[in-house]
């Protein structure tokens, strides 16, 4: 018999003299995204629907705030795409401006309040101890307490502040549920080797959580993301009722779809206009998450 | 009763994959007769045990199956699941390999065994069943069974449970016990009383057993034929003296020299490459790719298993001008001469876990000593194997050492350096001269990281560049024997094999000093097993690096090795030179645990005179005095009533017994 060396050179064995290139995860990734069409297909969405939010306006003879008394209650037509509602407002021009404040409020406050549960549930599961009691303790108080009820209390501080305060209030109140999963796992993650061999290499504890943690979350990162930017565009309105936020003459999709929900049968377009925008904004926010997610996770086939 | 009991002919079983159906097992036949034990070997994926499950009948539905199993000349294939419960259980048995899901937890022990009794004889009253059941536990050797049998699963210890799982098996004085890998889970010389008790379950009850297991070394000292399994067939198959004396097929031959031996300190040759996916196999021997006597009729022809001599039957077109030749080169990496540069010391080392008690009032009630002030050092391009079954401590002490806090008691100096006093800078410099590899090289790679970057974190830690990072991992890469186009891929696409080499890539980056590998090849197929622990022997020769090897496998340890130390409940009972004390171990615990490793060799294993411990290891909570082994101990049995009192008074320390060779014990 003759004497083998080695157990396991890959059979394929390409002869390997120039070194091949060496890509980081980074690269890998955005390599890997690159690669799926529907993902990309989405990207293409939202871009979209921010050009046509800004620029369209500037084609249409009517402003959201104005009213065509020769036309209440118009179906689309075409002085008016998309319609009328009861006091002459032109649909196509309200939904245009509702969707400049939309699109960016949900993805804003999509990714602001994944990031948050991220931090904090990532935080108090690895460290334990200290760190952990003090961020479950704030993160169950604010579980527990309606979030409705210390907006309407808090309400006055806010009069007059712009929406960048709104998209915080609303990050705010929807993190607590992702941060007690996200820590969950981390507890179960923490355990693991891969971690423990980072730790023993020298890996400061923010690295280990940047590195290993959370990616190894990704996918119930991104879906918590995707889902919440629908969900923040929708409860906006319920936030406007307080006074703050968007407030008549001004719309959101929010306010909108809420106006239009009563007249979803009688007047269509009232309802339609806006929720088809709404739901073509997330259906491709989904897209794109579903990309990221199988770039990230090696184990989801495709292209590497 | 002539005839064999179990008649297994042409099986094929399938289920379909992702890719494709997968081919689990390929046209398998043998035979048992009563009261014959067969092994059968193979390593993981060899469909060794889909063919068993086949024959209870307890494969999933969506298997497919096909060809005959005949069990006292009753075919079983193709009978409803209501006919098979008649047979199973009180005609055929089944001893699983892990005894802890094999028993329901909420029951008693002897609720089970009774049950088994009762569900398979209808006439037998409550008080009948029980009394048999505590005769059957009493069998198989738990003492106290009457007492006992009123406990519940979790108060007994895997060795104990799984002495349970074959009273039951034998409850009902079955023809056929099918045992699948029954020892694997357990401890060596656990595993030495399991496997006594089976040989007296199959004496007490004359049932044929059919013995699977991927460790050759249990096969050796218990089956009467041994078939041996790859890619789904049986590739060779005989009495066990001769397949192991004069292996036929290059398969059997490659395996028993890659797996290590505790009397045998040879280089091991490991086979190349891994086996075959069972979706599509091409034309031909499967083991083809990786066989060393390859020809070009084996590409293309699947070879019959056919008679080679006498009863001895194999796979292989070239099956009979195969003579094995123990032409096995010596190559053993002798040690540098002197002991000058000491990397690693550890002093007096004590770790403790409280036990505490109470939800809202947590109150200490004691506390586990799972380290007890244990000492040893290594010193530069050396390597210590520190041995000891499950809870004695091992895995602790190399945590307490990597932690580098502050331990119970003792301290740990690394490059002379006391780790608990560094502050916080120079404890991270120096661990980069102490680097890791773990035993789980699933685990302990980031599945969602690049191997590349897997490989670059410890560089990237300790302040290396981006390039200078890049061409480090090629020339690691280099190193372990992988080639640079795995460096963007992901440790999923990996054999166990493959990724623990990148763990050990990992591990070498920073040019350690000293590398800690936690039971580095238990996890691997024995084929896999011997390139890693060659791959070790080879750095440690070209690199000088330092190797703590913890493992409970004395055989791995005997492979690479210079000097040992056995633990047993948290304190070190034996250490000194490997040669030495393999050769002459003094302490009762050593010489029971070298007795207890099978060893891959039919006439010597049968020849060994075995010590095999009564009783499992003591709770860690509450410790024996004095001498923590004395409640095992075989040597005290031969003592006079002074000396035993000496035993539980007084805990003996190490003393020395030769020139690198510490015991402690009272009468080595």
């Amino acid at each position: 018999m003759t004497l083998m060396r080695d157990d396991e050179v890959s059979a394929s064995a390409t002869p390997v003299e120039a070194p091949v290139e060496v890509i980081s995860r980074g690269r890998l990734v955005l390599r890997r995204f690159r690669r799926r069409r529907l993902a990309l297909a989405g990207l293409v969405v939202i871009v979209l629907l921010y050009l046509l939010a800004f620029v369209a306006p500037v084609f249409t003879p009517w402003r959201y705030d104005d009213l065509d008394y020769a036309a209440f209650l118009s179906a689309p037509s075409p002085s008016h795409w998309f319609g009328t509602t009861k006091i002459g407002e032109d649909v196509f021009a309200q939904v245009m401006r509702g969707l400049q404040k939309s699109l960016t409020i949900g993805l804003l406050v999509g990714v602001i309040s994944t990031s948050v549960s991220a931090v904090v549930g990532a935080t108090a599961g690895y460290l334990g101890g200290f760190a952990n009691r003090v961020l479950m303790w704030v993160t169950d108080l604010l579980l527990v307490l309606p979030a409705f009820l210390i907006i309407a209390i808090a309400s006055p501080w806010f009069k007059g502040a712009n929406w960048l305060v709104f998209v915080a209030l609303l990050a705010a109140f929807n993190w607590m549920i992702t941060a007690r999963i996200v820590r969950g796992m981390t507890l179960s993650l923490r355990e693991r080797e891969f971690v423990l061999a980072a730790k023993f290499m020298g890996q400061p504890a923010w690295r280990i959580i940047a590195t290993h943690i959370l990616p190894n979350m990704a996918s119930l990162l991104i879906v918590d993301a995707t889902i919440n930017v629908g969900v923040a565009v929708l409860t906006e309105t319920s936030l406007s009722f307080f006074g703050f936020g968007v407030q008549p003459p001004d719309v959101s999709l929010g306010t909108l779809i809420a106006a239009g929900t009563g007249s979803a049968t009688t007047y269509p377009w009232l309802f339609l206009a806006p929720a088809g925008f709404l739901v073509a904004f997330v259906l491709a926010v989904n897209l794109v998450g579903d990309g990221l997610r199988d770039a990230i996770d090696p184990s989801s086939g495709g292209g590497r | 009763m002539t005839g064999p009991v179990l008649e297994v002919d042409g099986l094929a079983v399938s289920f379909p994959g992702e890719t494709g159906r997968v081919q689990a097992v390929r046209g398998l036949s043998y035979a048992v007769g009563p009261g014959e034990v067969l092994g059968i070997v193979g390593e993981s994926g060899s469909g060794k045990s889909v063919s068993s499950l086949a024959v209870m009948g307890l494969l999933p539905p969506n298997a497919a199956v096909s060809g005959s199993i005949r069990f006292r000349g009753r075919e079983l294939l193709g009978l409803s699941d209501k006919q098979l419960s008649a047979i199973r259980g009180r005609r055929v048995a089944m001893v699983f390999q892990d005894p802890l899901s094999a028993l329901t937890p909420v029951f008693t022990v002897g609720d089970q065994v009774a049950e088994a009794l009762l569900t398979h004889d209808r006439d037998l009253s409550g008080r009948d069943a029980r009394r048999r059941a505590v005769e059957l536990l009493d069998l198989v050797g738990i003492p106290d069974a009457a007492n006992r049998s009123r406990a519940y699963p979790h108060e007994f210890s895997g060795g104990m449970r799984q002495r349970v799982v074959i009273a039951m098996a034998i409850a009902c004085d079955p023809d056929l016990i099918i045992a699948d890998e029954p020892t694997t889970a357990l401890d060596v010389t656990v595993q030495a009383q399991v496997l006594d008790v089976l040989r007296t379950a199959r004496d007490v009850t004359g049932a044929a057993v059919v013995l699977i297991t991927h460790d050759l070394g249990v096969v050796a000292g218990f089956a009467d034929r041994v078939m041996v399994m790859y890619a789904g067939r049986a590739v060779e198959t005989g009495p066990t003296d001769a397949v192991y004396a004069h292996p036929r097929m290059p398969y059997t031959l490659g395996l028993l020299r890659a797996v290590p031996r505790l009397d045998a300190a040879a280089q091991l040759v490991p086979i190349e490459g891994h086996p075959p996916s069972l979706v599509g196999l091409p034309p031909g021997c499967p083991f083809a790719p990786r066989c060393p006597m390859v020809i070009d009729a084996c590409r293309t022809t699947e070879p019959e298993l056919s008679v080679v001599d006498g009863e001895q039957y194999a796979a292989c077109l070239r099956g009979k001008e195969i003579i094995a030749d123990d032409s096995a080169t010596e190559l053993r990496v002798t040690t540098a001469g002197g002991r000058d540069r000491i990397v690693l010391s550890v002093h007096g080392l004590t770790k403790t876990f409280p036990i505490t008690k109470g939800s809202v009032f947590r109150r200490r009630v004691g506390a586990v000593h799972a380290v007890d002030g244990i000492s040893f050092d290594i010193a530069e391009g050396e390597t210590l194997g520190l041995v000891g079954e499950s809870g004695c401590g091992k895995t602790t002490t190399l945590m307490e050492i990597l932690g580098m806090a502050k331990p119970r008691a003792g301290h740990v100096e690394i490059l002379g350096r006391v780790t608990h006093e560094l502050d916080k800078a120079a404890r991270k410099a120096l661990r980069a001269d102490v680097q890791v590899v773990f035993q789980d090289p699933v685990a302990s790679l980031d599945p969602r990281l690049p191997v590349a970057d897997i490989i670059a974190e410890p560089l990237r830690v300790h302040g290396h560049d981006r390039t200078a990072a890049r061409a480090r991992v090629a020339e690691l890469l280099d190193l372990v024997g992988l080639g640079q186009e795995h460096a963007h891929r992901f440790p999923g696409e990996f054999s166990g094999g493959q990724r623990q080499r990148i763990g050990i890539a990992r591990a070498l980056a920073l040019r350690p000093k000293l590398l800690v590998l936690d039971e580095p090849v238990s996890a691997l197929d024995v084929s896999i097993q011997a390139g890693v622990i060659n791959l070790l022997d080879e750095l440690k020769a070209k690199l000088g690096v330092a190797y703590l090897v913890v493992s409970h496998d004395l055989s791995v340890i005997r492979h690479l090795a210079d000097r040992v130390a056995v633990m047993y409940l948290g304190r070190i009972v034996e250490i000194g030179a490997a040669d030495e004390v393999f050769a002459g171990p003094s302490h009762p615990y050593t010489q029971a645990l070298l007795s207890a490793v099978p060893i891959p060799d039919p006439p010597v294993e049968r020849r060994r005179e075995r010590i095999v411990l009564t009783g499992d290891l003591p709770d860690p909570a509450h410790p024996p005095a004095g001498c923590p082994f004395h409640t095992r101990c075989f040597r005290r049995l031969t003592l006079s009533e002074e000396d035993r009192s000496r035993c539980v008074g007084t805990a003996p320390t190490l003393a020395s017994h030769g020139v690198d060779h510490d015991v402690a014990c009272h009468f080595a």
